[in-house]
């Protein structure tokens, strides 16, 4: 069936069979493999994406199911080709990750989460990426990273926009 | 693990939805998908068209509706979580909903979708039966009451008949003073299904004693149970603990537990005795204003 | 040791090069990999624990739409070789697809080929198997000791491997010491289970004769296994290695995967990619690690010194016999842990049963083993009624031991235990958690203190095959790196394998900028494909840092040499007056006579005439490393040098567990880290604490559990738990630095680092909060149910007067 869905701001017409998961539909038919496969039932989280700014599981719904929503990938938070927002810089100082795989993931949870709480406290990161699972890290140095990312946004001369 | 094939509906209205159901016996109501799409994933569910409710107008809402608060289907757990009313008049609900898998599962999964999947360790059925919810439901162009008591026949059973749709449910406020509510539940992992699971809301006298009570017991059984014959033995007591724990023994001694992988039988039953407990001992000293520890 | 008494970039807080594509979701994953024209390939699997695959009806499949090919186990057996295997079992041949006969459920039996993957899944639900059950057997112990049901016929039992060593006096160590003891401890399985599931294009050109391979693999002699097994020249296969692995920690290894597609892609004539999706990953891939059945005995005296200890290891490897027996061989090299026990006997038994063949696991079966050998240590404590840490302590070699070399043979390099334990204990106060515990426990709780100390042997040589299997005669276990500085005077350096997040990229240059006195992020690192490639060992066995960095240590000193040559010769003064400064060289005597970088660039590319005679042009070099203290084979004993260093690590937690609930919870976790140099102080600290919360996750929540039928009922992520946040802990750890000996930074593997010692420490802890009711348990995961069972079966003894 044919679809419009809005990903990143931009409108893309898609012709999908209506099985296809969201996340099937973003990496095999819009071509943007940042948010990745990993259980492909609901818990991992590795596939996660921002569905009106907030953090949802892509294979968890169908392509036609988004439509009218805005869809932001990894793709979406990324400043530009080379260049790195400051929660993605924060994520490389404190070596928040290993072999990357779940990392989109976290980047856009830590994303969501600072939009809502700038200040969090440890608690409030554990929480906000206990539906991520990373089977490198122990999770101690992704904790820093958004710890790290909060601090410099706080700290920004003028606020940085993160954008829903 | 691709879903079978299958025709995407979204109807624009109820009645709508309810024909397609009703036109196509393997057709499926999906709101929140947050269970039915693994399941469709795993081919464990496969139907032949899946009717999207989650866009129709009016489906999602929380308001007063006279002694009651009414909650639409299609209301997504996130909003229960941070909705000021539901703080307010069901706080045992906002005190539960953290507990449901996690942000980003409760970010999409609805308090109606929750319900008709009726697993034996949902939390927002065993809400709904602690508080004498009466749920609504939409068939043949009809809306029909039922009690979340008799709405749940099984561990993933309902009442609800194949072709209705769960359009809403009224959750009664309690009024007045001294109103307090204990939850509780243990899991492996923090966000996993529930082993045992109890919810306890309480009202007392200004002398503390027991006016009125309500206790579930969630995740052990089949579907969630109320401990009636305790909550009539414990009005008019003060719940002092060994009272408590006594009759709550006595109302859990003949259940049938589930036994799997995750915890045996023996597990839930005994456990099911120490969360009814704790959240009744919880749900007392909100009561009465005190400040409860964390768990 | 190094020549490098300060260091520029070694141990400093670097970042990870390799962390920038992976923040932006840039990562190459072999799924992110769309070779034109790909067909997918989706699997049809044994419903059955045994089965006789009676007939198979492909016709309803192969007319659904988009279907290309339907293979079954008899034309792929027929058109391929068995897959290597580690011991010498050839009548127990594993193939991708079951022949003839399925072993376990969910064994691959059909592979169907279809344009989408999900039109694969729609096709394989029509392809109609009709199986003959047959009688399985699960359990280990009933494996061993009946031969009534045999998992291969035609090997006559179903051991694979039952080998006794003794090393020492055994016999007189056990009749000299006063007292013993007995422990069975039970090791459930489990596996690292990557995020990312194992995946592989393969894609055959038959005009140039070329098997293109992407695949996400960790695995040694990859290349030659599938050229072997498809029965073409290795040549004609090529393993691209620039593709970006997502988590193995042992597993990815994707042999019979690969054979598979490869087979298919020749076949067809199209690149064919299969993608295990998680429930084929569960129950078929491969994927699943060590299920162990310890017995131990150790004899020891009053004082708590521990003389000698009998081991018998019983390995349930599953129905095939892949690499996964081996893991009994690799704990040989720290049989005895940190400790002086003088004599040991160890039974190795590896048996073949009806569940999922096992393969390679982080730690290669030194975790199990290190939990055998703690929960003995605590019990010997227990039962002479001394402190567990003071016991540890007294049986620990010390540092002016080393180099100290183990009954089994293995020389360990360098340690200083004391000195760690004593770090930990000054961090937090071993006393003061004493008073914490009894505090929990006067409030209603139990609460235990959990100790656990141990080795992580590192540099990863493959002397374990040798020991188990005579007929493999390698001693040697390389790694290779190759640097080149080109015609303008930029550094490419190469490596020879995937990597699965340990930041090789990094590990790379920053040894070739320590040895070059050049900012590593100069130095651009690629990865050539299987055939331009040296030799490489893959990151097994805790070996890169010490492997790899050794041979880029190694290739980088040698074009430092070459450029003092150029030098010394073109500035016409002796070689050893030489001085090599960040890239530029100068005369000692006279320092403002030197040449630069960009002059010695010149020379060697451009002006023949002004290099020493018979020198070769150019500035490349390379290294092939040997590991240090390999090269010999075990003796007739099996005493063996397993691996040239020993990392050492110690915990010290604090567990609560609600009696009524039996839920433990870590409150305080510690671990005492001494992996020698440390090269990369991010990259260390990140495989220490994802250790610890994949250590955490097998004391705890993680087995791939059977019923009674024999089907695998935790085989999605919902009933296999993985820790998430909320589970792990806040670690803190306390470093200390004992260099090796045997390596050019004085460094030694951190890659299972955390996870060869949380397990015992979380075990420790709840047997110690147990101790109060009389109770213990030694079979892991200890689950949240079957501890309040436990609890509560004891507290209703005590209540009754027992």
């Amino acid at each position: 069936m044919r679809i419009n869905l809005d990903i990143n701001g931009e409108i893309r017409e898609l012709d999908v069979e209506p099985r296809t998961s969201l996340l099937d539909c973003l990496r095999d038919h819009v071509g943007l493999t940042g948010a990745h496969t990993g259980c492909e039932h609901g818990v991992c989280g590795a596939c996660t994406v921002l569905f009106d700014g907030v953090a949802v599981r892509s294979c968890l719904m169908f392509a036609p199911q988004a439509e009218g929503s805005k869809i932001t990938t990894i793709e979406g938070v990324t400043p530009g080709p080379g260049e790195m927002s400051v929660i993605q810089d924060a994520f490389c100082e404190t070596h928040g990750m290993q072999c990357g795989y779940c990392t989109p993931a976290m980047v856009l949870v830590a994303h969501a989460l600072l939009i809502d709480n700038p200040n969090p406290s440890r608690d409030d990161i554990v929480d906000a990426i206990s539906g991520n699972i990373c089977r490198c890290t122990g999770y101690a140095q992704i904790i820093d990273a958004i710890a790290l990312a909060a601090e410099r946004l706080r700290g920004a001369n003028r606020p940085v926009e993160l954008t829903k | 693990m691709k879903a079978a094939p299958f025709e995407y509906s979204r109807p624009a209205d109820i009645d709508e939805a309810c024909a397609m159901l009703a036109a196509d016996e393997n057709a499926r109501l999906i709101a929140g998908g947050q269970t039915l799409v693994p399941m469709m994933a795993m081919r464990l569910a496969r139907p032949t068209r899946l009717v999207d409710i989650n866009r129709i107008a009016g489906l999602s809402y929380i308001r007063q509706d006279g002694d009651a608060i009414a909650i639409g289907a299609t209301t997504r757990q996130c909003d229960l979580e941070r909705s000021a009313t539901i703080a307010r008049d069901i706080p045992l609900m906002a005190k539960a909903i953290p507990w449901i898998g996690h942000a980003a599962t409760r970010a999409r999964g609805t308090i109606g979708g929750s319900l008709v999947n009726a697993d034996p360790a949902a939390e927002q059925a065993l809400i709904a039966v602690t508080l004498d919810a009466v749920l609504n439901y939409r068939e043949d162009k009809k809306t029909i009451e039922i009690a979340a008591g008799e709405f749940f026949v099984g561990a993933m059973v309902t009442s609800l008949p194949s072709t209705a749709c769960l359009t809403g449910l009224k959750i009664p406020v309690w009024h007045g003073d001294r109103i307090g509510t204990g939850f509780h539940e243990v899991n492996a992992r923090r966000s996993d299904f529930a082993f045992v699971s109890s919810a306890v809301q309480v009202q007392l006298d200004a002398d503390g004693t027991c006016k009125r009570i309500a206790i579930g017991a969630g995740a052990a059984t089949d579907f969630p149970m109320r401990l009636t014959s305790a909550e009539q033995q414990l009005v008019g007591s003060k719940l002092d603990a060994a009272k408590v724990k006594d009759v709550v023994t006595e109302a859990l001694a003949d259940i049938e537990a589930l036994d799997d992988l995750h915890a045996t039988a023996a597990y839930r039953k005994r456990v099911a005795v120490s969360m009814a407990c704790r959240a009744v001992a919880d749900a007392r000293a909100s009561a009465l204003g005190e400040k409860l520890h964390a768990h | 040791m190094s020549a490098i008494s300060k260091f520029r970039f070694v141990s400093t807080d670097r970042r990870v090069r390799e962390d920038r594509r992976f923040v932006a979701g840039k990562g190459k994953f072999v799924a992110d990999i769309q070779l034109p024209n790909t067909k997918h390939v989706a699997l049809v699997t044994c419903p059955h624990a045994a089965a006789r695959i009676v007939s198979i009806d492909k016709s309803a499949a192969l007319k659904m739409p988009g279907v290309h090919y339907i293979l079954d186990g008899a034309e792929l057996a027929a058109a391929t070789l068995p897959l290597m295997t580690g011991l010498d079992t050839p009548n127990v041949p594993r193939r991708p697809l079951a022949h003839e006969i399925a072993r376990y459920s969910g064994e691959w039996v059909v592979a169907v080929v279809a344009d989408s993957r999900a039109q694969a899944e729609d096709a394989a639900e029509e392809v109609v198997i009709d199986y003959e059950p047959l009688p399985f057997v699960l359990d280990a112990e009933q494996a061993l000791e009946s031969n009534d049901i045999l998992v291969h016929e035609a090997h006559g039992s179903n051991v694979l491997l039952d080998k006794t060593f003794t090393w020492g006096e055994v016999d007189k160590d056990f009749a000299a010491s006063p007292r013993k003891l007995k422990l069975r401890v039970k090791w459930g399985r489990s596996s690292t289970v990557p995020i990312e599931t194992f995946g592989v294009t393969a894609s055959w050109d038959p005009w140039r004769d070329m098997l293109d391979v992407h695949a996400s693999i960790q695995m040694p002699r990859f290349n030659d296994q599938i050229g072997i097994a498809l029965k073409i020249p290795v040549t004609s296969v090529r393993v691209h290695h620039d593709v970006d692995v997502g988590g193995s920690y042992g597993v990815k290894r994707g042999i019979k995967h690969t054979v598979l597609c490869g087979y298919l892609s020749r076949r067809l004539g199209f690149p064919v990619k299969l993608l295990e999706d998680r429930l084929e990953n569960m129950r078929g891939g491969d994927a699943h690690g060590p299920e162990r059945l310890f017995d131990v005995e150790v004899a020891f005296d009053d004082n708590g010194i521990v003389r000698s200890m009998k081991m018998r290891a019983l390995e349930n490897v599953g129905a095939y016999a892949g690499r996964s027996p081996f893991q009994l061989g690799k704990p040989v090299g720290a049989i005895v842990g940190p400790y002086k026990i003088q004599s040991v006997q160890y039974r190795a038994v590896a048996v073949v049963t009806n569940k999922t063949t096992q393969d390679a696991v982080r730690g290669f079966g030194q975790a199990p083993t290190n939990v055998a050998i703690e929960r003995t240590m605590d019990e010997v404590a227990n039962v002479l009624g001394l402190d567990r840490l003071e016991i540890r302590r007294r049986n620990m070699i010390r540092h002016d031991e080393f180099p100290y070399t183990i009954p089994s043979g293995t020389t360990y390099d360098s340690g200083d235990f004391h000195a760690v334990i004593d770090k930990v204990v000054a961090h937090t106060s071993y006393e003061g958690l004493k008073v914490e515990r009894d505090a929990l426990r006067t409030q209603g709780m139990l609460a235990g203190i959990g100790l656990a100390a141990c080795l992580e042997p590192s540099g990863g040589n493959a002397t374990f095959e040798a020991l188990l299997n005579p007929k493999v005669q390698t001693s040697t276990f390389m790694d290779s790196c190759r640097v080149n500085i080109d015609g303008v005077g930029s550094i490419t350096a190469t490596m020879h394998t995937t990597s699965s997040g340990q930041g090789h990229e990094t590990l790379v240059g920053t040894a070739i900028g320590e040895v070059l006195q050049i900012d590593p992020e100069l130095i651009r690192v690629v990865r050539p494909d299987s055939l331009n490639s040296l030799p490489s060992g893959t990151p097994v066995g805790s070996r890169m840092a010490i492997m790899l960095g050794g041979a880029a240590f190694h290739a980088a000193t040698k074009l430092k040499t070459k450029l003092m040559t150029i030098a010394a010769h073109d500035l016409g003064i002796p070689v050893e007056r030489a001085v090599y400064d960040q890239g530029n060289v100068y005369d000692k005597n006279k320092p403002e006579h030197r040449r630069t970088w960009l002059d010695l660039v010149q020379i060697a590319w451009r002006s023949y005439h002004r290099l020493p005679a018979d020198m070769e042009p150019g500035l490349a070099a390379s290294h092939i490393m040997q590991v240090p203290t390999g090269g010999t084979l075990p003796d007739a004993d099996g005493r063996v040098q397993m691996y040239p260093c020993t990392s050492f690590e110690f915990h010290l937690i604090l567990v609560k567990i609600d009696p009524d609930l039996g839920r433990p919870e870590i409150l305080k976790y510690r671990i005492g880290h001494d992996c020698g140099v440390v090269i990369n102080p991010k990259i260390v600290r990140g495989m220490t604490m994802g250790g610890i919360a994949h250590g955490i996750g097998a004391a705890l929540y993680e087995e791939f559990a059977y019923n009674d039928d024999g089907q695998l009922i935790a085989q999605t992520f919902m009933d296999y738990l993985l820790p998430s946040s909320h589970e792990v802990p806040d670690v803190q750890i306390i470093h200390h630095e004992t260099p090796s000996p045997h390596t050019v930074f004085g460094q030694k593997g951190s890659g299972e680092s955390g996870y060869l010692g949380s397990p015992a420490a979380v075990a420790n802890a709840i047997n110690d909060a147990l101790k109060p009711l009389g109770i213990s348990t030694n079979r892991l995961p200890i689950k949240v149910s079957t501890l309040g069972d436990m609890i509560a079966a004891a507290q209703e003894n005590k209540s009754k007067g027992h």
